[in-house]
């Protein structure tokens, strides 16, 4: 999941009878499947909610650029390397609609903007891991955005019709994004020599459990689920989403010819679903309180960029106000 | 036989040029001024590498010697490469970016509707879909020249202190060899007084409205890309951008 710990400010659930008149209708709407637009009222706690939770998933697009970043001007062939620039460029496009979204709710782009370079706004810990060869940018493709994908195609219904709007234009490159990453993957386990095989899976056993760990806490340790479930705002829980993930991804390494590090992942034909072992949740909290390989080059990447760049933004401001200044003489 | 040899040069010149233009573009990745402009920098990229990639796929059709265009990307070292000097330079700031890439683009253009004449079918194909790549190109370094140039005091500045770190690098832009001569010649290429006049006319009207003084014109200065006579920044580029297939020759990417 791309905003994958979203507080949301409820300690505990309202029922019907609770509520004003006002959050009654709201909550009916819900209920009734319809979209909240960016004029209706909503409860501030759901209007503060969702732009933690849409802002966290735009910075998570544009630090996101990064990992990838470090190989596009190393990539092996111009085909890949075409397809790589294109990549990053949907993912900049990606960035730009949710913060749209997330303007529709009455926040400031660059106030949020700021909030990620003071470390106080989150985006996903995904990206806080190193890429460490070619095979990372097709792993990236195939388990982070296949990641993405199965909590996105889900946040297409979210409640809120800016962002599920937005959902459904990212979803489409998504999808296409992660079919180029797993050929990547497949190119160099099919036609590869064997360092080419060992890169494929070094990055998957670096990236698998960093994936895994997209879609956020395990359901008894996610206390915001309830209320963003209640919202509507997620429809599925975060554990049901990783099983779905895992269980859809597994054939897909099969096919790969590639293994899982995880000595406990077997198949459970009484679940029909795959069993897996533990995350590693102590790292999980401390990637996402910025401890974790890159959080540090990654803020100061963003950072830099914009202070470097202020000049560059102020030149544009300055020659429009004297276009117009011209204009109005 | 003469002229499949100036061709396979010419080829190499405009693919280099359009691949070493895009992989400065590449060194951007997340470090632009504002989020539009990432998008614009890759997306320019894009069309560069593309283009690239048309020019060399011809270039390595003519050499005919099983070399592919992701050969003659990533296997042929500095001496052999033939990309303009201008386009190899470091990326510096937001102003030494535009401007490189509007002197390049005032230059492109006009090479490319030329091209887009060409008695070559094939060159004429490639070209007359790159020309509309490249006018959006040049209006939209045009306007950041403007905008800086015609900004604030320090963008102005700024500007200004771009001009000399580039401007030498300009006099391949101008200048024919008879290699080029004689494409012209056989209608393959257009005329380079030409372009070279378009290219002026373009630099003093965008200079002039982002009240930036047009230098004089450029010196020869002893190196000569089109030789693979390069600047020093070229080597360190091609091993950053040619290190896997260096490392792996047997790979399949």
């Amino acid at each position: 999941m791309y905003a994958q710990l979203v507080e949301t400010g409820v300690k505990r659930i309202k029922d019907l009878s609770e509520m004003s008149e006002q959050e009654r209708a709201f909550q009916e709407k819900i209920d009734s499947e319809i979209k909240i637009e960016a004029k209706n009222w909503m409860p501030d706690a759901y209007r503060q909610t969702l732009i933690r939770q849409i802002s966290q998933h735009a910075h998570s697009e544009i630090v996101g650029m990064l990992p990838e970043g470090n190989w596009v001007t190393r990539a092996p062939s111009l085909k890949r390397k075409l397809q790589l620039m294109a990549k990053i460029q949907d993912e900049a496009g990606h960035g730009l609609y949710l913060y749209s979204a997330m303007e529709t709710l009455g926040a400031d782009r660059d106030e949020e903007v700021a909030k990620l370079h003071s470390g106080k706004a989150k985006y996903s810990s995904i990206f806080n891991y190193p890429t460490l060869n070619w095979a990372d940018m097709g792993a990236v493709g195939w388990l982070v955005d296949g990641a993405a994908i199965v909590n996105q195609v889900v946040l297409q219904r979210t409640s809120y019709g800016p962002y599920s709007r937005a959902m459904v234009r990212i979803c489409k490159e998504e999808s296409f994004h992660q079919r180029q990453g797993y050929e990547i993957l497949l190119t160099m386990m099919r036609h590869g020599t064997q360092a080419q095989k060992d890169m494929v899976q070094d990055a998957i056993n670096r990236l698998w459990w960093p994936s895994l760990m997209m879609f956020g806490p395990s359901d008894e340790h996610s206390p915001n689920s309830a209320q963003s479930m209640a919202w509507k705002i997620k429809r599925q829980s975060n554990d049901e989403l990783r099983q779905r993930f895992v269980d859809q991804t597994i054939p897909q390494l099969e096919l790969l010819g590639c293994t899982c590090p995880d000595p406990d992942l077997k198949w459970n034909a009484e679940r029909g679903h795959y069993d897996f072992g533990e995350i590693q949740w102590n790292e999980f909290y401390e990637v996402l309180k910025g401890n974790g390989p890159c959080n540090q080059e990654r803020v100061a990447t963003r950072r830099k960029a914009i202070e470097d760049g202020a000049w560059v933004r102020e030149a544009a401001v300055a020659h429009a106000r004297k276009k117009q200044n011209k204009n109005a003489a | 036989m003469n002229n499949k040899t100036d061709l396979i040069e010419y080829l190499l010149r405009l693919g280099d040029s359009a691949l070493i233009q895009g992989q400065r573009l590449c060194q951007w990745c997340g470090k632009a001024p504002a989020l539009e402009e990432e998008l614009a920098l890759m997306n320019v990229g894009l069309d560069l590498v593309g283009q690239a990639r048309n020019w060399l796929e011809y270039a390595a059709e003519l050499l005919d010697d099983g070399r592919d265009a992701d050969h003659l990307a990533f296997r042929r070292d500095e001496r052999a490469y033939r990309n303009l000097l201008l386009v190899e330079q470091p990326n510096g700031d937001f102003a030494v970016t535009m401007l490189k890439q509007f002197l390049y683009d005032a230059w492109h253009l006009p090479v490319l509707q030329g091209l887009s004449q060409s008695s070559d079918e094939r060159i004429a194909g490639i070209a007359a879909k790159a020309v509309k790549e490249a006018t959006y190109h040049l209006r939209r370094s045009g306007e950041w020249i403007e905008r800086m140039g015609d900004g604030t005091e320090e963008s102005h500045k700024r500007m200004l202190a771009a001009i000399p770190e580039v401007w030498r690098f300009t006099v391949e832009l101008i200048a024919a060899d008879d290699s080029e001569q004689r494409l012209c010649e056989a209608s393959i290429t257009p005329d380079i007084a030409s372009v070279a006049a378009q290219w002026q006319a373009k630099v003093e009207q965008i200079f002039t409205s982002a009240t930036l003084p047009v230098p004089a014109a450029p010196n020869y200065f002893y190196l000569n890309a089109r030789k693979g006579l390069h600047s020093e920044h070229l080597g360190i580029l091609l091993a950053e951008m040619q290190f896997l297939p260096r490392a792996y020759p047997d790979a399949t990417w």
